[in-house]
């Protein structure tokens, strides 16, 4: 494996469904070990840019090295032990139970029939120890509450032991004892064992508590990238959204903390 | 439920052999009773070598050996395509016909009737014929883009279905031809008529499918995640697609084409098996091989055996047992 600095490195990506552009010549580079966060509205091209990178999607238009390598150079196999991935919300018609869930994520590993070892089994334990989850082993997935269920998937992707781990909104549904937990995760996924943490999220604020980076995506281009401090600025934030908003400095840090106003707090109204 | 690394196989095994006794019981069963009246006692008596019965035993090795075996092969594959169908296209109300298998080997059957051709292997090869042609416009159909998308699978099926019936009854209505009565039979699903050399080409067609179907069986249930979440745990989805949908279709065509439409076997024993036994495709595909075997074979003894005169079609008996069960056990999952 290429020892790059990056683990992932995009340079002019576009995409287009149909002939609706989505994303338009993106360059940026993610930093092994960052907690790379991905912001911007609806439609943007978030979600999209998540799943080229994931693979998901498979033919990016120009260049896309994961770990230093084009991300078509990998089996699907070796792009599975590389990068998991926590999906939005699941919901399945076959309920598995949480611990044959997040055992499904050594099967890149696994040869037919995915039968597990000894050493599968101690890291799919290990996986739902440290997602809090282990006391619902033998649950099903459609008895968990929203947060349960997201932190089954977060313990199936670190049973994956992946290099970099990417979330499509984590705590979209969540409430928020449960977005910090979910989010405390995965500072310490980053700290401990030193995981890439690539995300899209809507909540511009945990975004600033958590983020070292920042990308700011408004109709598939580039409104800003860097640090919360730079990126979350009233001026870059109201051409990204479109409203009204407050920045002010956060009272937990040295970061920015963003409110939008409602219209019957604006002076000038038009 | 424990998921200890024997354990997976120590589970397999048990429900295995469990099923696999159940399924000797029943074929055991099929083969000593019989609508010819000599009784169970005889029956065994000339299974087992004790007594010398020349008709008996031309009854039960000619007649009654071939048939079981094909229910057995038959209800293996319709339980093993539902499956594969209910997880391909994450619908748990699939079932083998779902594609459109059905119409177009019935569509191709009269064509063959129509021809004159003999039952077998004349009929079978249109029937055949005919259900991997509507294959091939329901996969033409849903291609490119939306190929891996399940609902493009499922509309055009029900499509191509709908078309065929139409086609069907166009056809009967304008022949009048009285050798079309037998598609009545057909349609009714027919075990009867077949002798051992057929058990043998069905059996080398069938068990290489099973054979494959079980390869797949752990990426079946990385597949029930969801095709984006499989897809990141390392599955190939467009060719797992491919390789499951035409695999399960030429099993299920290969059986139509011999013996008809036997509902409700593909639908409720992958269910029922579910229910029991979780739902880990490693250990449902050899299930629904044995269970669906041994549970078409007990449907089609009683279908033979009940009547006071002829015999019933085998599928009037799976949906009388199947669907009660079914609901029962639904009932006491608790879901």
């Amino acid at each position: 494996m290429n020892e790059s600095d990056n683990a992932a490195a995009v340079e002019n990506l576009s995409y287009d469904y149909g002939n609706q552009p989505v994303l338009r010549n993106l360059s940026f580079t993610v930093p092994r070990g960052e907690f790379f966060i991905i912001i911007g509205p609806n439609g943007s091209g978030k979600t999209t840019l998540l799943k080229l990178i994931s693979g998901i999607i498979s033919d990016p238009q120009g260049r896309l090295d994961i770990l230093g390598q084009p991300v078509c150079s990998y089996t699907r196999k070796s792009l599975a032990k590389t990068m998991a991935f926590v999906p939005q919300t699941l919901l399945t018609e076959f309920p598995f139970t949480v611990a044959e869930a997040v055992l499904m994520g050594r099967s890149p590993y696994l040869g037919i029939l995915g039968i597990e070892s000894q050493k599968d089994l101690d890291i799919s334990r290990r996986a739902m120890s440290f997602a809090g989850v282990e006391h619902l082993r033998n649950r099903k997935l459609d008895q968990l509450s929203g947060g349960e269920r997201q932190r089954v998937f977060i313990a199936r992707a670190v049973c994956q032991e992946p290099q970099i781990i990417l979330l499509d909104e984590p705590t979209a549904s969540l409430d928020l004892a449960h977005q910090i937990r979910a989010m405390d995760m995965m500072e310490q996924l980053k700290e401990e064992k030193g995981l890439t943490v690539i995300m899209v999220s809507h909540d511009v604020n945990l975004a600033a508590m958590y983020g070292d980076s920042l990308l700011l995506l408004k109709d598939g281009e580039i409104v800003g990238m860097g640090t919360p401090n730079e990126v979350l600025t009233f001026r870059m934030l109201e051409k990204a959204y479109g409203c009204t908003l407050l920045v002010n400095d956060s009272p937990l840090g040295k970061f920015p903390q963003v409110t939008p106003v409602p219209r019957k707090f604006m002076i000038f109204r038009d | 439920m424990n998921t200890d690394a024997p354990f997976l196989l120590k589970r397999l095994s048990a429900v295995s052999f469990i099923l696999l006794i159940l399924l000797a019981a029943s074929l055991f069963l099929g083969l000593s009773l019989g609508s010819s009246g000599s009784g169970f006692g005889n029956s065994l008596e000339v299974l087992l070598g004790v007594k010398e019965d020349a008709t008996l035993k031309a009854i039960i090795w000619q007649i009654r050996l071939p048939r079981v075996l094909i229910a057995a092969l038959v209800g293996a594959a319709l339980s093993l395509g539902g499956l594969v169908f209910q997880a391909l296209l994450r619908n748990p109300l699939a079932e083998p016909y779902i594609l459109g298998i059905s119409g177009g080997a019935a569509v191709g059957a009269i064509i063959g009737i129509l021809m004159g051709f003999s039952r077998f292997p004349g009929v079978s090869a249109t029937a055949f014929a005919g259900s991997m042609t509507t294959l091939a416009l329901v996969i033409l159909m849903s291609s490119g883009h939306t190929m891996i998308k399940k609902d493009s699978l499922l509309l055009s099926g029900v499509m191509v279905n709908a078309f065929c019936s139409a086609v069907i009854m166009f056809l009967v209505s304008m022949t009048q031809d009285s050798r079309l009565h037998n598609i009545i039979f057909w349609l009714m699903g027919d075990l009867s008529a077949t002798d051992i050399g057929q058990v043998g080409i069905l059996a080398a067609m069938l068990l290489p499918c099973f054979a494959v179907l079980f390869w797949f069986s752990h990426t079946m249930n990385l597949l029930l995640m969801g095709k984006e979440m499989a897809r990141t745990m390392g599955v190939s989805i467009k060719a797992v697609t491919v390789t499951l949908l035409v695999t399960t279709s030429f099993m299920v065509s290969i059986t139509v084409s011999h013996c008809g439409l036997l509902g409700f076997v593909g639908l409720v024993t992958p269910h029922l098996l579910r229910l029991i036994l979780g739902p880990d495709h490693r250990v449902l595909t050899p299930a629904c091989v044995l269970g669906g075997g041994a549970y078409m074979v007990l449907c089609d003894l009683l279908a033979r055996v009940l009547p006071e005169q002829g015999e019933m079609p085998a599928g009037v008996i799976t949906a009388i047992i199947g669907a009660p069960l079914f609901i029962i056990l639904l009932k006491r999952s608790g879901r």
